[in-house]
C-alpha cells in the first residue's frame, strides 16, 4: 500500500511538471520557425544514412552505382533471405537476444542490491564508502588493460561463452550503475524502510518489497542503457567468444565482411537486420527511452 | 585503483544480536549483517574479473611473456622499447589527434543542437527522438554503412561537384582517412550528448531568460552569462567522458579503415588488440596498456581540475 503510493508519487510528479512546463513555454512565446527548419535540416544527417541503408538493402547489385541515393525501381526482398541464410541470422539473433536479456536481468537484480547496501551504509562505515569509490573508479580504467588477462582468465575457467559474457557485462556495468543508483537511493526517504523494520521485516525483505519497487524509474534508465550497450557491443564478444556458434549479430557482420566482399546489397540487408530490432523498440518506446536517459543524467 | 579488502562479516557483526537491535534507528552505528552479504559476492566477482586482470596486466608488463610458455622478468625493458617504436608512437599521436578533435566537435555540436531543441520550436518531441537515433545503433554496423558512403557515394558527389579531395575515397587517403573516423564518431556520440545537454538546459528556470531579455541582453550575452555557467557541470562531465571514450576508439576504426591505409589510423586499442592477440606481444602490449591507463587517468583528472576551476570562476 505505502510503497505503491510512493511509487506513483516519484514517477508522477516528474512527468506532470514536465508537461506543465511545455504548455507554459508554448503559451508564452512565439514558435521559432527558422530554428525549426534548421533543426529539421540537421536531422537529415541522421535520416539520410538510415534511408541509404534501407534503399541499398532493397536493390540488386546492378542497381547500385552512382551516388546510390535513388529509390530502386523494383524492390529486391531476396537480399534479406540471402543474408538470413548466409549469416545464419536466427542463431546470431538468438545469441544476441539471450545475451541482452541475460545481462539485463542479472544487472537489474544485482547492481541495484549492491548500490542499496552502499548507499545506505556509506555514511556509517568507511568500508562501504571505500567500496563506492572502488567501484566508481573503474569508470576510468580503459578496457584494453583488462582485455589481455581477462581473455586468458575466462578461457581457463571455461567461460569463453555466453554465460561468461553475461557475467562480464554485469560486472563491467557496476561502475556506472552504482554511480546512478546510489545517487537515486539517497534521495529516497529512509523513514519508509525504518517503519518496515519496526514491523519486523528483514533487511532483505525491506530491499525487495519496498526499495526495489521504488527504484523503478532508475531501473528503467539502467535497463535502457544496458540493452543498448549489450545488443550493439562488438569488442567484448570479439575477444571473449571462441565458438563460431556463439557469434552475436555485430560480430557476425565483422566475420562475414570478407564474404560479403562486393555483394553490398546482401551486406546491407544483413546490417539492417541487426539495426532493426532495437530501432523498432526505440520507435515504439521513444518518449520513455529519452526520459529514462535524461533521468540518468540529472541524478 | 583502490583495492578495498572485503571484510568477513562474522568479525564485524556479532552473530548473537537480537533482531530488534540489529538495525537501530538514528544514529545508526552498526552495519547489519545482511548489508555485508549484499556487497560481498559483488566485490569478490568484481575483484576477480576487473581488478585482478588489471594487476596481472601490470605484473606481466615487467616480463617477456608471449601469452604462452615460460617467462622471466625484464624490468622496464618493455616500457623503454615502447618509446622507440614508431608504430606505437604513431598510434598515440593518431589517437590523441582524433580524440581531441572529436571531443571538441561533439560537444560544440551537441550543445548547439540541444539549445535549438530546448527553444520554442515545432515538432519538438519528434526532433528530440530523431537526434537520439544514432545512439541505439551499433557503431560497427553503422561504420560499415559509412564505409560504403565514404568509398563509393562521396567520390561520385565529389566528382560531380569538381571537389578534388572528395573525388576519391577519403578512407584510402593516408592524410584524410582519420577525418572519416571523426565524422562517424561525432555522428554517433552527438546523440547521447544532446540528451545530456538537454537535461542540463531543462534545469535552468525560464524566469532568468525573461529577466535577461527585459534588460535587453543579446542572444550571445544570454548564452555567456546564463546558459553556459548554469550547465557548466554538464559541460565538464560531457567533455571528460567524451575524451575518455574517444581515446578508446576501436569499433570505428575496424569498420572504416581497419587501421589503414598502412598503419595511418591504428588507434592504441587496435595496436594492443593486434599485438597482444595476434602478434605474440602479450607482455609488450600490457606495458603499452599500462601507459595507456596512466595517460587516461592523468588526462581525465587534469581535465576535471581545469574545467572545475573554470566552473568556479564563472
Amino acid at each position: 500500500m505505502a510503497d505503491t503510493m510512493m511509487g506513483r508519487g516519484v514517477t508522477g510528479t516528474g512527468s506532470r511538471s514536465g508537461r506543465r512546463l511545455r504548455r507554459r513555454d508554448l503559451a508564452e512565446g512565439k514558435v521559432s520557425w527558422p530554428l525549426t527548419i534548421l533543426l529539421v535540416l540537421g536531422s537529415l544527417t541522421v535520416l539520410v544514412p538510415l534511408y541509404f541503408t534501407i534503399v541499398t538493402a532493397l536493390k540488386t547489385p546492378a542497381q547500385l552505382g552512382g551516388a546510390g541515393f535513388g529509390v530502386p525501381e523494383s524492390w529486391t526482398w531476396s537480399n534479406f533471405a540471402d543474408a538470413w541464410r548466409l549469416t545464419n541470422f536466427p542463431q546470431a539473433a538468438g545469441n544476441s537476444l539471450l545475451l541482452t536479456v541475460g545481462a539485463l536481468v542479472l544487472t537489474l537484480l544485482t547492481n541495484s542490491l549492491v548500490s542499496y547496501a552502499i548507499a545506505r551504509q556509506m555514511a556509517n562505515h568507511k568500508v562501504f564508502k571505500g567500496l563506492y569509490f572502488y567501484f566508481v573508479s573503474a569508470l576510468f580504467v580503459p578496457f584494453p588493460i583488462i582485455m589481455l588477462p581477462v581473455v586468458k582468465l575466462t578461457a581457463q575457467l571455461g567461460m569463453d561463452n555466453q554465460i561468461g559474457l553475461v557475467l562480464l557485462y554485469t560486472v563491467y556495468g557496476l561502475a556506472f550503475n552504482i554511480f546512478v543508483f546510489v545517487a537515486y537511493i539517497k534521495s529516497i526517504p529512509i523513514e519508509l524502510e525504518e517503519a518496515a523494520r519496526i514491523d519486523g521485516a528483514s533487511t532483505w525483505a525491506v530491499f525487495w518489497r519496498i526499495v526495489f519497487p521504488l527504484l523503478a524509474p532508475m531501473n528503467a534508465t539502467v535497463a535502457i542503457l544496458t540493452v543498448i550497450w549489450v545488443w550493439n557491443d562488438f569488442m567484448l564478444p570479439l575477444v571473449i567468444l571462441s565458438q563460431r556458434d556463439d557469434l552475436t549479430l555485430p560480430l557476425t557482420q565483422y566475420v562475414f565482411q570478407s564474404q560479403f566482399n562486393t555483394n553490398y546489397t546482401v551486406a546491407f540487408a544483413s546490417y539492417l537486420m541487426q539495426m532493426a530490432p532495437l530501432l523498432l523498440v526505440y520507435v515504439v518506446a521513444q518518449r520513455w527511452v529519452i526520459s529514462g536517459v535524461t533521468r540518468g543524467a540529472i541524478k | 585503483m583502490a583495492t578495498a579488502s572485503a571484510p568477513t562479516p562474522a568479525h564485524v557483526v556479532p552473530p548473537s544480536d537480537p533482531p530488534d537491535a540489529r538495525w537501530p534507528l538514528r544514529p545508526p552505528s552498526r552495519v547489519p549483517r545482511a548489508f555485508w552479504w549484499m556487497v560481498l559476492p559483488a566485490v569478490a566477482i568484481f575483484f576477480v574479473f576487473h581488478t585482478l586482470p588489471v594487476l596481472q596486466g601490470i605484473f606481466f608488463s615487467f616480463t617477456d611473456y608471449a601469452g604462452y610458455g615460460t617467462w622471466q622478468f625484464v624490468g622496464f625493458r618493455n616500457y623503454l622499447n615502447l618509446f622507440g617504436n614508431d608504430r606505437i608512437v604513431h598510434s598515440y599521436l593518431f589517437t590523441f589527434q582524433f580524440a581531441i578533435v572529436a571531443t571538441v566537435l561533439t560537444n560544440a555540436l551537441a550543445l548547439t543542437i540541444a539549445m535549438g531543441l530546448n527553444a520554442r520550436i515545432r515538432l519538438q518531441t519528434t526532433l528530440r527522438g530523431l537526434y537520439f537515433v544514432p545512439n541505439v545503433l551499433a557503431v560497427l554496423v553503422v561504420g560499415y554503412v559509412f564505409n560504403y558512403l565514404f568509398s563509393n557515394s562521396l567520390p561520385v558527389l565529389g566528382q560531380a561537384l569538381g571537389v578534388e579531395w572528395l573525388s576519391t575515397s577519403i578512407l584510402a587517403n593516408e592524410d584524410l582517412a582519420w577525418l572519416g573516423i571523426v565524422v562517424l564518431a561525432v555522428w554517433q556520440a552527438c546523440a547521447f550528448n544532446i540528451i545530456l545537454y538537454l537535461a542540463g538546459l531543462q534545469t535552468i528556470p525560464g524566469e532568468l531568460y525573461e529577466a535577461a531579455s527585459l534588460d535587453g541582453a543579446s542572444t550571445w550575452r544570454r548564452f555567456r552569462s546564463i546558459t553556459f555557467p548554469l550547465i557548466s557541470a554538464f559541460f565538464t562531465i560531457n567533455m571528460v567522458l567524451s575524451l575518455k571514450n574517444f581515446l578508446q576508439v576501436f569499433d570505428h576504426v575496424i569498420a572504416l579503415t581497419n587501421g589503414g591505409p598502412g598503419t595511418a589510423t591504428e588507434s592504441i586499442s587496435l595496436v594492443i588488440y593486434r599485438g597482444g592477440f595476434q602478434g605474440g606481444e602479450y607482455a609488450y602490449q600490457t606495458a603499452n596498456a599500462v601507459v595507456y591507463l596512466i595517460v587516461i587517468i592523468v588526462l581525465s583528472l587534469a581535465q576535471l581540475r581545469f574545467l572545475q576551476s573554470r566552473e568556479a570562476d564563472s
